[in-house]
């Protein structure tokens, strides 16, 4: 059962075990994360919520020392392309501290040309089934993914459907077996 | 907001949609591993035809040996319930489809299940079947016809998709909602809630063999279903939370009708509590039976009764309320075993608590405005459109081209009658959202399935994923 991550070396877990009893341990834990950058939102509605903006190479381990501080519960994860923006895609995070009772949105620029992403579901299982439906829609390859495969679209789909430059309308039925049916 | 995107509008960069040269090698290697699967599977000549007309290809169960999510699985969370080392013959394994045409399957939910005589020791839930894009339809739709398009996601409780979109497209817009507004939401995703628990024991009964439950729960869902007709004009997919406030006032002699609910639903949740609770045949289905830890729970993302039953103390209204429903009195019901059995009994008790909350909220509604007098939300009252031709116009821009949200993105959440039910917006300042994604409770439950049911038996996987209560509108989307 020794899956769980064992790699941060002793400066990381000294920094994580400081962030444990920081005020902000979100703020805290960034201080060994130098491309990270990080952000309070205050909503009308709820608490406020810590938005922290990384990069492709940090990401898996700002994600593990979150989840060292107590970030347990896996809550969300999606795509989104902002089409002319530089990276074109994001990937957006959402984490869970039950104990702490706080959320934290995690938002990593993935760039158009390689679209390319260290998976998370290592960490949090309930990664899997998320990751897999961003890939369907946006192309977004997880490395590390145990099994990558399309989920809502049909295996055989060109295209993923949520990119901006897919367009919205008809789109000639794809599934495989509706050419045989003669 | 100081990470604001800086988002463009304006025509498409380069209309391709041509994947990049690594998303197509990831595609190819599918197709490698689908045809190898393919091999795998059929073993005759006769049967390649089928496979093609009902296989699901590379989204299949893999070979136990090139399986790396069963490693995942083992290594991370699930260590209480799975034999790690089996020693028995492959041969003697078998693999099942259940679903997605399968009545207990609770819409188009396909299982694939690799059996060993009863024992069931590998599921992959197969999803996709209900897909019919919404979040893409989303992004075509302005503010205002947002919530006709998600209140048809889990169409069990279309009233916290519709609250869960307006409460976060206001935390955008930043407008006061009138204390009668949050009132009438409480009132009506409580009833909702309700409405979706009755629903679960009916269909939750009848699949584990209880038949009488399905008359009993539907019976009782029609008083509320009667209500919602009467206040927003249909029984599902209402479109009556909207950002801003409500689409109506409640009708005269709403009290007359919601006091009747709570006469009729508690009556009927106490014979059904007699006829269920101590009864041994569904003591025996239920007991012991689709254990998930709380660490699974957490992991899988499992949220909202489903968490609650394995002891896991989280209901949003109470960590994160919204819409004032922390003015009202109200307890978590909990489990303690994670099983079928407390799962159950969660839903029971959260119905009470909910037509307790209804009945604070009946007592103390206040008057006042049912939507925000925001003219930039809300159109002009139906008087002025008479005499005004600007309010005329108003009101026409508002229902055409519709109202600018300011750039941003936000992730709003609400405690629906399966968990939590969570919007994330990212608007670029137009009349239409530019991302629309929705995190619906049952498709992680689907996903935490897994857990639930590896190494049970064939006739408890029924029960299992009748517990778990998905809704597959809301997992496909």
């Amino acid at each position: 059962m020794s899956d769980l991550p064992t790699d941060t070396d002793t400066t990381a877990a000294d920094t994580v075990a400081a962030a444990l009893d920081a005020p902000n341990p979100v703020r805290a834990l960034l201080a060994v994360h130098p491309d990270a950058s990080h952000a309070t939102f205050t909503p009308r509605v709820g608490p406020p919520q810590d938005v922290v903006s990384v990069s492709v190479e940090g990401y898996h381990e700002l994600v593990a020392g979150l989840r060292g501080i107590g970030f347990d519960g896996f809550v969300d994860l999606c795509g989104v392309d902002y089409l002319r923006r530089r990276p074109r895609f994001e990937v957006v995070v959402i984490l869970l501290s039950h104990p702490r009772r706080r959320r934290v949105r995690v938002r990593v620029g993935v760039p158009a040309d390689a679209p390319h992403l260290a998976t998370i579901s290592d960490l949090y299982p309930g990664a899997n089934f998320y990751e897999r439906e961003t890939y369907d829609m946006f192309g977004i390859v997880f490395d590390g993914h145990p099994d990558l495969t399309r989920i809502l679209m049909p295996d055989d789909w060109e295209g993923h459907p949520l990119r901006k430059d897919y367009a919205v309308g008809s789109v000639p039925v794809q599934f495989k077996a509706a050419h045989r049916a003669t | 907001m100081s990470d604001t995107p800086n988002l463009v509008t304006g025509d498409l960069e380069t209309p391709s949609i041509e994947p990049p040269a690594e998303v197509a090698d990831v595609d190819a290697a599918a197709g490698r591993r689908r045809r190898a699967l393919d091999l795998w599977m059929s073993g005759t000549e006769e049967s390649a035809w089928l496979q093609g007309a009902t296989a699901e290809g590379a989204q299949e169960l893999l070979p136990a040996a090139e399986d790396p999510a069963l490693a995942v699985q083992r290594g991370t969370v699930v260590t209480d319930d799975f034999v790690v080392e089996d020693t028995t013959d492959e041969d003697q394994r078998q693999i099942m489809n259940m679903g997605p045409q399968h009545p207990s399957t609770h819409g188009v939910l396909r299982l694939q299940l690799e059996v060993e005589g009863e024992t069931i020791r590998r599921v992959k839930p197969i999803i996709g079947y209900l897909h019919t894009g919404m979040e893409k339809t989303g992004e075509t739709l302005t503010w205002l016809q947002g919530p006709t398009n998600v209140t048809r996601m889990d169409y069990l409780s279309p009233l916290h998709n519709e609250l869960a979109f307006s409460l976060a497209v206001e935390q955008l817009l930043d407008v006061a909602i009138p204390p009668r507004a949050d009132a009438i939401r409480v009132l009506m995703t409580e009833l909702n809630r309700v409405a979706s628990h009755l629903l679960f024991l009916a269909t939750f009964g009848l699949d584990i063999g209880a038949l009488s439950m399905m008359i009993y729960g539907w019976r009782d869902r029609e008083a509320v279903l009667g209500f919602f007709e009467k206040v927003t004009g249909l029984r599902m997919n209402h479109n009556y939370i909207r950002p801003g406030g409500v689409a109506a006032d409640l009708p005269d002699g709403w009290e007359d009708d919601v006091e009747e609910i709570l006469t009729i639903v508690p009556q009927g949740l106490a014979e059904y509590e007699e006829l269920l609770n101590d009864n041994p045949i569904f003591i025996d289905r239920t007991q012991g039976v689709g254990v998930i830890t709380p660490a699974e729970c957490q992991a899988y993302g499992v949220t909202g009764p489903n968490a609650r039953a394995s002891g896991i103390d989280w209901d949003l209204r109470k960590v994160f309320p919204y819409s004032g429903v922390e003015r009202y009195r109200f307890s978590v019901p909990l489990g303690r075993h994670g099983d079928t059995y407390d799962r159950y009994l969660v839903r029971v008790g959260e119905v009470k608590e909910s037509l307790g909350i209804v009945r604070q909220v009946m007592e103390t509604m206040p008057a006042g405005d049912y939507r925000s007098e925001d003219r930039k939300v809300t159109p002009p009252p139906r008087k002025r459109i008479d005499e005004s031709m600007e309010a005329l116009i108003h009101h026409f821009k508002i229902f055409t081209e519709g109202f600018k949200v300011p750039a941003g993105e936000v992730y709003q959440a609400v405690e629906s009658a399966r968990g939590e039910l969570g919007v994330y917006i990212v608007s670029n300042g137009g009349a239409k959202p530019w991302r629309l994604h929705v995190r619906g409770p049952s498709f992680a439950h689907v996903q935490a399935l897994p857990a639930m049911m590896t190494d049970s038996l064939v006739a408890d996987v029924v029960a299992t994923l009748a517990s778990s209560d998905p809704v597959l509108g809301d997992v496909d989307r």
